[in-house]
């Protein structure tokens, strides 16, 4: 589904990814660990289409096509959706109004008609559910005012509502209580097909006793260091990255 | 013939044709004003409250002063402009009452609304009080101007105690008819003592024609007395708008002001407030949307007389186009006023390269123990919302649109008239979205 080879990217003059390759199959769950500032996040966005990062090597795969040639509202109506470390707050457009403009957007770019407000009202009604938010949040601004939680859950409605191919979920458990993390981690579960994959952001393993991933890898200095099965975030919870992190032979 | 003369000569004409009604000293406060713009002249850019506008259009195109005609309006033609059908309305066509389109009956019987040629017949003393006592027109040729020519207008009374509930809808409109005139609309609001009253003033346009629209509004909010003004500028891209509103607060009284620009090749709005009494609140807000070639100019100004008022001002404009907008926000800080607590926000958003937008912020404080920021901003659309909406699949286009519209929203939220932020909402949606807002 994704095959990312050595890629490389920068902001500005800085290289913050420095050839990274990855390949993600349809039904997969990939963690990525790493310390803060391992270019996780850099990786996500660039995944995304964030204009404010340049791609200077590599390739980038996704369903056949060069995610790299599309803008990033080509990719999100192909089917990549990123859910915000830190989720941008839109004072003045309300979270309905935002979700079935989306929601349209790429039913129309699939050649679907679109919904009125009144048939979106029940598509929303369900996805409600699955991050049990309350309909209230849906006429406030898009994130304002929203609390920590509130904006996560409120990524992951996005989520449901859009119903990505790839997702890839950045941080989505900081800051989280414990109910928090069961219910957006629920909502990831319940949304899980054969055909799509999920890529979890993480740098704690908790999330991943909800999520259990097929894959896991430690991203540090923005290469991916290690890769392995479930067990390697248990081991990296135990020991900290230290231990991958000194060099060979020291 | 010179711009001057053109007025002076239009001014003779006036005079003999009826100018000279109504109580005797009427005509002698033309005449001072007359003398008063004829010496001032029209204000140049050299002249620091008009440097970034000049007003040689306006005063090369020597509009004339408009000869009464029957209107063939109708209700049907004006209805769009109704934004609540259930206000008290005085409708006026080309500066002339419309006795037909207005309907005012169900006001309070102690609360005076009439218009001024009205209550020049009926309370000329009153009146004579008044009018003219907050316009000053000594530096101001518009207001020299619209006193020396002024026709008619809209007086308002509210007594003590006494509370409008549903707003007073002022509306002009201005059509072809009026090609080349110039209309001079004045409007007087007395609030007393611990009254309330909402006022909408709006100017709009049905069928093009090039006029100048030279308003002054004066309202006087009394002692624990609340007024709010709304006007909205939805004037022809080919009309010249000149607006002075001039308020004065007494203690506790508070005074919002709301200014919605969207017209006019050229416009000037002056919304000024004086603080005269403790505790006293002026809050000025305002948006303007302009395009293509038009010049929108905004000059507040608030004047802290008495201690412990508070003033809170968010202006914002959005340009496209060539389009030039204006902000100049004054604050004056008497040495009495201690405790003052003021914030002046003035936020441009420009959508082209050639757009431009120039803001003074002009602060003088003469108390030591006062509160007082202002912050300018003039940018472009945020990267990072931008690329949040196109992630969730929306274009380019519509991201932009959006949050232009968003942009506007902020200020737009601030209108307490829940029909009137509506209207507005939705016209501002629309503007940028070209799609309804629900
Ligand atoms: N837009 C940017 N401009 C400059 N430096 C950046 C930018 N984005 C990220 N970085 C830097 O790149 C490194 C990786 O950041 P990030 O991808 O956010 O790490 P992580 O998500 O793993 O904590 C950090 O040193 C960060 O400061
Ligand atoms: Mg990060």
């Amino acid at each position: 589904m994704l095959t990312i080879t050595n890629l490389h990217a920068s902001a500005g003059d800085k290289e913050i990814l420095k050839g990274i390759s990855l390949t993600i199959n349809a039904g997969e769950v990939h963690a990525i660990m790493g310390p803060n500032g391992s270019g996780k996040s850099t990786l996500a966005q660039v995944i995304a289409g964030h204009p404010g990062y340049e791609v200077t090597a590599g390739t980038i795969e996704y369903l056949g096509q060069d995610l790299l040639e599309l803008e990033a509202e080509e990719r999100a109506q192909a089917g990549v959706f990123l859910a915000f470390q830190y989720p941008i707050e839109i004072p003045g457009v309300t979270n309905a109004y935002f979700l079935r403009a989306a929601y349209n957007e790429i039913r129309k770019a699939h050649g679907q008609p679109e919904l009125d407000p009144i048939e979106f009202l029940d598509v929303m009604e369900e996805k409600l559910k699955v991050v049990e938010m309350d309909a209230s949040m849906m006429q406030r601004s898009v994130n304002a005012g929203f609390s920590g939680g509130e904006k996560k859950r409120n990524e992951i409605l996005q989520m449901a509502v859009l119903a990505p191919k790839l997702a890839v979920l950045d941080e989505t458990d900081s800051g989280l209580d414990i109910d928090a993390l069961r219910i957006v981690a629920e909502g990831v579960n319940k949304l899980k097909r054969p055909d799509n994959a999920t890529i979890v952001v993480t740098h704690y393993q908790r999330l991943l006793n909800y999520i259990v991933p097929d894959h896991v890898h430690v991203l540090a200095g923005g290469r991916i260091i290690k890769s392995g099965g479930k067990e390697l975030a248990l081991e990296l919870e135990a020991k900290g990255y230290d231990w991958l992190l000194e060099p060979v032979g020291a | 013939m010179s711009p001057l003369a053109n007025y002076a000569e239009q001014f003779a004409a006036t005079a003999t044709a009826g100018g000279a009604e109504g109580p005797a000293w009427l005509p002698a406060l033309r005449q001072r004003a007359f003398d008063r713009f004829h010496a001032l002249g029209f204000p140049t850019t050299r002249n620091e409250d008009w440097h970034f506008t000049s007003v040689t259009p306006i005063a090369e195109r020597r509009f004339k002063t408009l000869k009464p005609a029957p209107t063939a309006l109708t209700g049907a033609d004006v209805a769009p402009f109704l934004i609540d059908p259930s206000w008290h309305r005085l409708v006026f066509v080309n500066g002339q009452f419309e006795p037909g389109l207005s309907q005012f009956a169900g006001l309070p019987a102690e609360v005076h609304v009439s218009t001024l040629a009205e209550a020049l017949r009926e309370r000329p003393e009153w009146v004579q009080a008044h009018l003219g006592s907050l316009a000053a027109f000594d530096d101001a040729a518009f207001t020299a101007l619209n006193t020396a020519f002024v026709q008619d207008g809209v007086v308002v009374h509210v007594p003590v105690e006494e509370t409008v509930d549903t707003p007073l809808h002022i509306l002009h409109v201005i059509d072809a008819q009026a090609q080349g005139a110039a209309i001079h609309p004045r409007l007087l609001v007395v609030a007393d003592r611990a009254s309330a009253i909402t006022v909408v003033e709006q100017f709009v346009e049905l069928g093009a024609s090039e006029h100048l629209v030279n308003a002054v509004a004066e309202i006087v909010v009394a002692d624990g007395a609340r007024v709010a003004h709304y006007k909205l500028q939805r004037e022809g891209s080919a009309a010249y708008h000149v607006g002075t509103v001039q308020a004065t607060q007494g203690r506790d009284a508070a005074f919002h002001s709301f200014s919605f620009a969207e017209g006019a090749a050229l416009s000037r709005t002056n919304i000024y407030t004086k603080l005269h009494g403790v505790n006293g609140e002026a809050r000025l807000n305002g948006l303007y949307l302009i395009d293509g070639n038009q010049h929108a100019d905004h000059q507040t100004f608030v004047e802290h007389i008495a201690e412990a008022c508070a003033s809170r001002e968010l202006y914002k404009g959005i340009l496209d186009g060539s389009s030039h907008g204006v902000f100049n926000g004054k604050v004056y800080v008497d040495p009495e006023a201690q405790k003052t607590d003021g914030k002046q926000t003035n936020k441009a958003l420009l959508l082209s390269e050639q757009a431009r937008v120039d803001t003074k912020p002009q602060l003088e404080i003469f108390a030591d123990d006062v509160k007082c920021t202002h912050g300018a901003t003039v940018g472009r659309l945020d990267a990072m919302p931008l690329f949040y909406l196109k992630s969730r699949g929306i274009s380019a286009e519509n991201a932009k649109a959006l949050l232009t519209y968003a942009f506007a929203a902020e200020v737009l939220e601030t209108i307490e008239v829940d029909t009137l932020r509506l209207e507005l909402e939705r016209a501002v949606f629309a503007r940028f979205t070209h799609t309804a807002l629900e």
